[in-house]
């Protein structure tokens, strides 16, 4: 079947979900390498796939009694696999996973303080269809995932689940509360060694007052953004880095004094000064590098700089951001193929898309990538997963093996479908499958420890039963090994 | 391919990649290795815990002041007598198990463990107490050092991260330690069953044999794989522990029960990891009911269960739990009834070997002249008395049998701290 370009299916695997065949089809032959990079980061609208949830030709979910995402999480986390799937964007579904990683906020918290149906609601409802309007934060950071970045802060400091995850709704100018002022700066921005304890006092006093207001009505909870000027502190505060501020000429290191009318132009003023801050820029350059180019290389200083003038010459554009990223030379650098390591929901989406997923539950991957390490909407702490090498524990590896187990003997059927013109010899079928994977060209090694498997069993006949046992097997063994876990 | 014990040797932890069936003699190797049975346990109380709620200096007449609702009550306190300077001491009501074991004297409490410029940061603060190293928080961690140290080759369970992930403190440079959350999980599949599903594994080692040095990422997933199919089958027989007394369900009940069978059926490891969190405490605290009240009961039902079950095992003497969380919290209560993030810590060690008592003095809660110098950031914060790089030293010196100067980079030793 034709295939798109090595370096075009390099960008659909760090940028996208890997290759099903429908990708396959829409960037074989004669899409370009930067026609490919402008259908990803310049996707008209959010390409939404919800209204085919539960049509058969899909990935299948399961919810015996009724699909209820807006407020059950593990239907969120089904809903959600399901769109990395079958996104016609899947760089705006990567992005938002990596907007989910860098603002790590945790379902369990929000369901603890309230209950799990709100909790589910804060995190993952869609307005449009929750009975209560809500925009969980997942969706804010899908409309926000190419914006811009000042933006997207704006709107994680007014987040309601960001309030109750980093306890905002408790900050209150008697006794203000440092958590968020902390991770916005440590985390969020421009990262330790560019603000001192005072300015997290100082940042924690900006946003007092910033609160959730819950109202009920009709049985149901609602969470909105409300600003308590009662609770915020007035007074300036000062920092030890520029608040330089598009609203004021000056620039100086205070905030100043505000009557609690206007008191929130402190946080505006306090995140202008955070996005636009030249280390917030190189931060963001070098967290782009480990997301998209190398978890394990440290980021060049050509490359930090260059992104990180992009970003702040585009009024921190993330859509500019990605594009000199996906352009730039280093993602594009042959040598840097399949060398990568892939998160667990990479791995799983990938081998869905590729091994197949029709009669397959997205509900059938929860588990599996539990043991792999990432729960969607359940990030270990604020500082999301731990990337890179870390996956690869044994038992993270084990997991990683046992789903392409499963996955393969879910689809054996349709493998030996697929599989029948190639039934010739054991050589054609290894062939069928390294291709249908996408896999990189195998070593003598590899080749010879598929066929020698094919044919262990006994003389090959290509008959329907040895491709039913044997494709879903070498598709096992491929999927699980190790070259199939980079990307 | 069958592999022989001399081509184990010869080739190191590498060779064995080649045999997936665990041999026998790599229990009797980790043995000649450790000449005891003898484990590290440690335990990591996760986000800050507070350590004047675990050990409240009651009788401080700045702690009910500053905790006005956090404060917990003298008479609910389980005293356990005082420090050097006559300062009376209690543990946190939920902690009677724990009181036994100080009474019986196998429980030592080290007040006011810390460094220098404590981090308020999770992650630099974790990343320090685990590599030991407060200038520079990268690379392998101090048992980590410890590891890499061991005479090769080094059994692949030499180390045992009861996490999903391991944990920076137990990174090595040449020792790949196995996190292994379940031992139930701890399988491999594949599609077919019988004949082909041996000839699957047979490919599946082959495989991972390939370990090209212009691809280290593959070469690293590749010995992941390797070391899963090299403790497959010892880490199996822990499924079968019975252990002597029932342990709770919660995680680290749990995690405490597999690590009381991997000692129990010999599978030579020397370090094991566990882990509890929750105690990140900015708002809603609930010393003494709620939240921080919660996680002492369960540590104090995980740690009496394992406790006993070693010591009815025979094992009590073989066992050193160590416990450390990144910081302590500040000392005056936040609006939101909780406290945030703070300085100096205070680390419990248990175990048969262990010499039980209070060891430091406890801070002065008087803001004024930063209480006699017990408190820093303008008395908002308990400051450290023992670097607790000086704990990690009396641990690697006498129990792990380590010279800590060079897995610390650094003479911490000190005599006082005697609890091991």
């Amino acid at each position: 079947m034709a295939r798109p370009s090595p370096l075009v299916e390099h960008l659909l695997r760090r940028a996208g979900f890997g290759l099903s065949d429908d990708v396959r089809d829409r960037f074989a032959d004669g899409v370009s390498y930067r026609q490919a990079v402008d259908w990803l980061v310049a996707y008209p609208g959010d390409g939404s796939v919800d209204q085919f949830i539960g049509t058969p030709g899909y990935l299948g979910v399961t919810a015996p009694s009724g699909f209820l995402p807006n407020t059950n999480i593990n239907h969120a986390r089904q809903r959600w696999l399901f769109r990395m799937v079958h996104s016609p964007a899947p760089l705006l579904e990567r992005m938002t996973l990596i907007w989910h990683h860098h603002f790590a906020t945790a379902y369990s918290k929000i369901a603890g303080m309230y209950n799990p149906d709100d909790g589910t609601r804060l995190m993952a409802a869609v307005r449009t269809t929750d009975a209560t309007g809500q925009t969980g934060q997942i969706e804010m950071l899908r409309q926000n995932a190419f914006g811009s970045f000042e933006t997207l802060l704006m709107n994680i400091a007014v987040d309601p689940a960001m309030l109750v995850w980093l306890d905002g709704i408790t900050n209150v100018k008697a006794k203000p509360q440092e958590n968020f002022a902390r991770e916005l700066m440590e985390l969020f921005t421009f990262g330790v060694g560019h603000f001192t304890e005072s300015d997290v006092y100082a940042a924690a006093r900006v946003f007092t007052g910033w609160n959730l207001a819950r109202t009920f009505s009709g049985g149901q909870s609602s969470y909105r953004f409300q600003f308590n000027a009662g609770q915020h502190d007035t007074d300036p505060k000062e920092f030890s880095f520029r608040i330089f501020s598009s609203r004021r000429a000056s620039t100086t290191r205070t905030i100043p004094g505000r009557s609690a009318m206007i008191g929130m132009d402190d946080g505006r003023d306090l995140i202008h000064a955070l996005a636009y801050h030249p280390e917030t820029a190189r931060r963001l350059a070098r967290r782009f590098w480990t997301w998209f180019v190398s978890e394990t290389e440290p980021a060049p200083d050509s490359f930090v700089t260059s992104v990180s003038r992009t970003y702040l010459d585009n009024a921190t554009s993330i859509r500019a951001v990605l594009r000199a990223v996906l352009s730039s030379d280093e993602f594009m650098d042959s040598a840097r193929v399949f060398q990568r390591y892939t998160w667990p929901i990479e791995f799983v989406v990938r081998s869905l898309k590729e091994v197949g997923y029709r009669g397959f539950s997205a509900n059938d991957a929860l588990t599996p990538l539990v043991n792999m390490g990432q729960q969607l909407f359940e990030p270990p702490d604020v500082n999301g997963w731990e990337l890179g090498p870390a996956w690869f524990t044994t038992g993270g590896m084990l997991a990683r093996m046992n789903f392409a187990s499963q996955l393969a003997t879910n689809q054996r059927a349709a493998l030996r479908d697929a599989a029948r013109p190639f039934s010739a010899s054991p050589d054609a079928l290894v062939d069928f499958c390294y291709d249908r994977l996408s896999m990189p060209a195998a070593t003598p090694e590899e080749r010879g420890a598929a066929v020698q498997y094919v044919l262990a069993s006994g003389a090959w006949t290509g008959s329907d039963s040895q491709l039913l046992a044997k494709t879903a097997g070498v598709v096992h063994l491929l999927t699980g090994s190790a070259e199939y876990q980079l990307a | 391919m069958r592999f022989t014990r001399r081509d184990f040797i010869k080739g190191g932890v590498s060779a064995f990649t080649l045999g997936f069936a665990a041999p026998a003699f790599l229990s009797d190797l980790a043995l000649a290795q450790g000449a005891s049975r003898r484990a590290l346990v440690v335990l990591y109380l996760s986000g800050g815990s507070d350590a004047l709620s675990m050990l409240p200096p009651y009788t401080d007449p700045f702690y009910l002041s500053r905790r006005p609702t956090l404060a917990i009550p003298a008479g609910s306190v389980l005293q356990i007598g005082t420090d050097g300077s006559g300062k009376p001491l209690g543990l946190h009501p939920r902690l009677g198990a724990l009181r036994s074991m100080f009474t019986d004297g196998h429980l030592a409490i080290i007040q006011r463990t810390g460094y220098q410029n404590s981090s308020r940061s999770h992650f630099l603060g974790t990343d320090i107490w685990s590599t030991g190293n407060p200038a520079n928080a990268t690379g392998a961690g101090w048992l980590g050092r410890y590891l890499d140290a061991l005479p090769s080759p080094v059994d692949p369970l030499i180390g045992w991260s009861t996490l999903r992930d391991v944990p920076r403190t137990l990174l090595a440079d040449r020792v790949s330690v196995p996190a292994i959350p379940s031992v139930a999980g701890y399988t491999i599949q594949s599609p077919n069953a019988g004949a082909d599903r041996t000839q699957a594994r047979a490919a599946v080692a082959t495989l991972a044999g390939h370990i090209p040095a212009e691809r280290p990422h593959l070469s690293f997933v590749n010995g992941a794989v390797q070391a899963a199919l090299a403790t497959l089958e010892r880490v199996a027989t822990v499924g079968t522990y019975a252990p002597t007394v029932a342990y709770a369900g919660d995680g680290l009940s749990q995690a405490l029960r597999t690590v009381a069978g991997a000692m129990v059926k010999g599978l030579g490891t020397r370090v094991f990891w566990v882990q509890i969190g929750g105690f990140d405490t900015h708002a809603g605290q609930g010393t003494n009911q709620g939240t921080f009240a919660n996680l002492m009961g369960t540590l104090n039902a995980a740690l009496s269960a394992f406790y006993n079950d070693l010591r009815n095992q025979g094992l009590l003497n073989d066992t050193l739990i160590l416990q450390f969380s990144e910081f302590g919290r500040r000392i005056s209560e936040n609006g939101s009834q909780g406290t945030d993030h703070g300085a100096a810590a205070t680390m419990l060690a248990l175990g048969g070997g262990v010499r039980g008592g209070l060891y430091g003095s406890a801070p002065s809660l008087n803001p004024a002249g930063n209480g006699n110098g017990t408190l820093e950031n303008n008395g908002a914060d308990v400051t450290y008395e023992h670097d607790f790089r000086s704990v990690y030293a009396q641990v690697i010196d006498n129990w792990l049998g380590a010279d800590s100067r060079a897995i610390l980079g650094g003479d911490f030793r000190k005599p006082s701290l005697s609890f091991v």
